[in-house]
């Protein structure tokens, strides 16, 4: 599923990647579905500042793999430590964690009855108590980040896909979180609109933002992940720098997962 | 492209036109919603023929026949000749008792009082951008219900004391149906957001509470708290007949407003509580600011339905010996005094047209708040 059209430019230079900071590890970790055993024995360890693209196969437990990450599902076995907190049955632990870690969803989930303000400014209001005014102000900031500030009174259902998909990016970028995820940010937009988005991604790699993105936009992968993990029937499978991971794949899977992808 | 050719580039842009001359006017408008067939005329005369067949003997009944005035003042014998309409000075004559029921008339003020006040109180709640709404929303649900019952049952600051069993006619219909509304709502949102509960005890007890009430007619609700609850409870400790009967249409009413709030949770898409989640929103915010809120904007139309329900079921406790104002009606088309041809009727047309009034009411308002709810189509 991947477009034709010129990958965003991105300066790689300014992406420094951390050698001792750890964002995100994981070790030994599974997890079920009733009796479906959907995560697999995973491992994975996120030092900040990198920028992680994974693909794989419809189902083969990507979404599953960053929800857990902010809690939105729960793993059985095996650890899960962001930020230096690990995630258990705590709501403390998995509130500090959610307040960390922003997460742009595939259909945007905006809330339709807020404005784009509101959307923006309700968790700096309600999760950090920080002043309506000071709030605002600070989310206009991330909407002209975003390139929509003339947006800030319409309502999500008035917005395009492309804009709401923005929206939506603000809206996390609000919480200052440490670590972002994304799950296909771009796999629900009109082609035309896939690039307004990527090139906001691009440039929240640059200044620095750990990120870690479920997609099939390889042009993306290329100009801004230093790793690119395979994922199937929830393992993974095979993980490699960008260049090396398109050019020289190495399992079986992953080379058919290619040839069907890239033509 | 009629020469069939494959390429085509436009080179000049079209311009936007004003629609065609015939779409519009009453000719128009008439010719195509009327006379657009022959069937669709046939129905026309058809539906018009109707309408004239039934309008002649209404308007007869309600204004060519009807009494509107007697000159030597308000008296049954007026409207007691063979073929009589309507009689309008029939309802004239007891309009006041319709209203207060069996008040006493020198202390009618208090319930005019207790009406002013809550209009006031309610012009800021139901207009949109008015000030002041978040002190009124505190005066009127907190200190109003209060202020409301020791204007009606007085007994304190030399108020007289009035029994609940000389409350009636509209008020009393008012009273129950506000009470009735303004319990159950609340009620009705925290038993739907039970029954999602993942605690096992409090999921099953909503449901158990729900499914109990929804099963039982409103009637045989209303038979419990008047006859049977004395049979269990200690005498001299019962509480009033008409509490009782509040207390029954409140848990009967909240277990319908539960399930229809129920179904608006259900139509909001978990995405959106996961967004909430992920921004660091903790459960009970998410239901308050943003499940709860769009699940009660899909679901006006459902609430609105339930109120209007509610209104009119309210005139059920008429067989429990209450005089709300259906009773008043029939009580006063009994008496001797007012012993015409036409004066159950009489009486249930007025009674109709004043239960009417008020759902339209609310019908009108709840259309007028889904717009301006209203933010845009969702995608
Ligand atoms: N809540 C759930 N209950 C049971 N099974 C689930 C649930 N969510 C996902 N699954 C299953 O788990 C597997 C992995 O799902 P997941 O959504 O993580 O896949 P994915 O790699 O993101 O796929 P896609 O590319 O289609 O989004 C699928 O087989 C799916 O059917
Ligand atoms: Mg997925």
């Amino acid at each position: 599923m991947t477009t034709a059209m010129e990958a965003p430019q991105a300066d790689r230079s300014r992406m420094a990647v951390s050698e001792t900071d750890v964002a995100v590890e994981i070790i030994g970790m599974n997890k079920w579905f009733a009796d479906f055993h959907v995560l697999r024995d995973i491992n994975l360890k996120v030092m900040n500042g990198e920028r992680i693209v994974i693909a794989g196969p419809s189902g083969s437990g990507k979404s599953t793999l960053i929800r857990c990450i902010n809690r939105l599902e729960e793993h059985q076995d095996g650890q899960i430590i962001v930020d230096g907190v690990e995630l258990t049955n705590d709501l403390k632990r998995i509130d500090e964690v959610r307040r960390e870690v922003g997460m742009v969803f595939q259909h945007f989930n905006l809330f339709p009855h807020l404005t784009i303000l509101q959307n923006l400014t309700l968790a700096p209001i309600w999760v950090r108590g920080t002043p309506k005014a000071e709030a605002e102000e600070s989310a206009m900031k991330y909407l002209e980040r975003v390139k929509i500030p003339e947006q800030a009174n319409k309502y999500p259902g008035q917005l395009s896909g492309g804009q709401q998909q923005r929206v939506a990016i603000a809206r996390s970028l609000c919480m200052n979180p440490k670590i972002m995820l994304f799950d296909e940010p771009t796999s629900a937009l009109d082609p035309e609109m896939i690039k307004e988005v990527l090139d906001v991604m691009v440039k929240l790699a640059e200044d620095g933002m750990t990120m870690i993105c479920v997609t099939h936009e390889m042009g993306f992968a290329r100009q801004v992940a230093n790793r690119v993990i395979f994922m199937d029937q929830g393992q993974i499978i095979e993980q490699n720098e960008p260049e090396e991971f398109f050019s020289n794949p190495q399992h079986e899977r992953t080379k058919l997962f290619l040839s069907q992808i890239l033509h | 492209m009629a020469d069939r050719s494959l390429t085509y580039v436009r080179t000049e842009m079209a311009e936007a036109l004003p629609p065609p001359k015939s779409t519009t006017g009453i000719s128009a408008w008439m010719r195509e919603n009327l006379f657009s067939s022959p069937a669709n005329s046939l129905l026309t005369i058809v539906g018009l023929a109707l309408i004239i067949w039934l309008a002649i003997p209404i308007w007869n009944f309600l204004v060519a026949d009807a009494v509107f005035s007697d000159p030597e003042g308000l008296r049954g014998e007026a409207c007691r000749f063979e073929g009589v309409g309507a009689c309008w000075i029939f309802i004239q004559a007891r309009f006041s008792f319709f209203i207060y029921g069996f008040y006493p008339p020198e202390e009618i003020w208090r319930i005019n009082l207790m009406f002013l006040i809550g209009v006031i109180l309610m012009i800021p709640l139901l207009a949109p951008r008015a000030p002041f709404t978040r002190t009124a929303a505190v005066l009127f649900f907190l200190v109003f219900p209060f202020v409301a019952f020791f204007l009606m049952a007085g007994g304190i600051l030399s108020l007289e004391s009035v029994p609940t069993n000389r409350w009636g006619g509209l008020t009393l219909t008012l009273i129950i149906s506000l009470i009735g509304i303004i319990v159950s709502m609340p009620v009705g949102i925290l038993l739907a957001l039970g029954r999602q509960s993942r605690l096992p005890v409090i999921k099953g007890f909503c449901i158990a509470f729900i499914e109990l009430w929804r099963a039982v007619p409103l009637i045989t609700v209303l038979f419990m708290a008047s006859v049977m609850f004395p049979l269990f409870t200690p005498q001299g400790m019962q509480p009033d007949v008409l509490l009782r009967a509040i207390i029954g249409i409140c848990l009967f009413e909240s277990a319908y407003m539960a399930e229809v709030v129920r179904g608006g949770l259900q139509a909001i898409p978990r995405g959106q509580s996961e967004a909430s989640f992920a921004l660091g929103l903790s459960k009970p915010k998410t239901v308050a600011l943003i499940t709860l809120p769009q699940a009660l904007k899909h679901v006006i139309p459902g609430i609105v339905n339930t109120f209007i329900a509610l209104f009119k079921d309210t005139s059920l406790v008429s067989i429990i010996g209450i005089f709300e104002l259906l009773n008043t009606v029939r009580a006063a088309s009994s008496d001797i005094a007012w012993q015409f041809p036409t004066d159950a009727v009489t009486g249930y047309i007025f009674a109709g047209f004043v239960f009417w009034l008020f759902c339209f009411g609310m019908s009108r308002y709840s259309i007028y708040m889904e717009n301006r709810l209203h933010t845009g189509h969702r995608r």
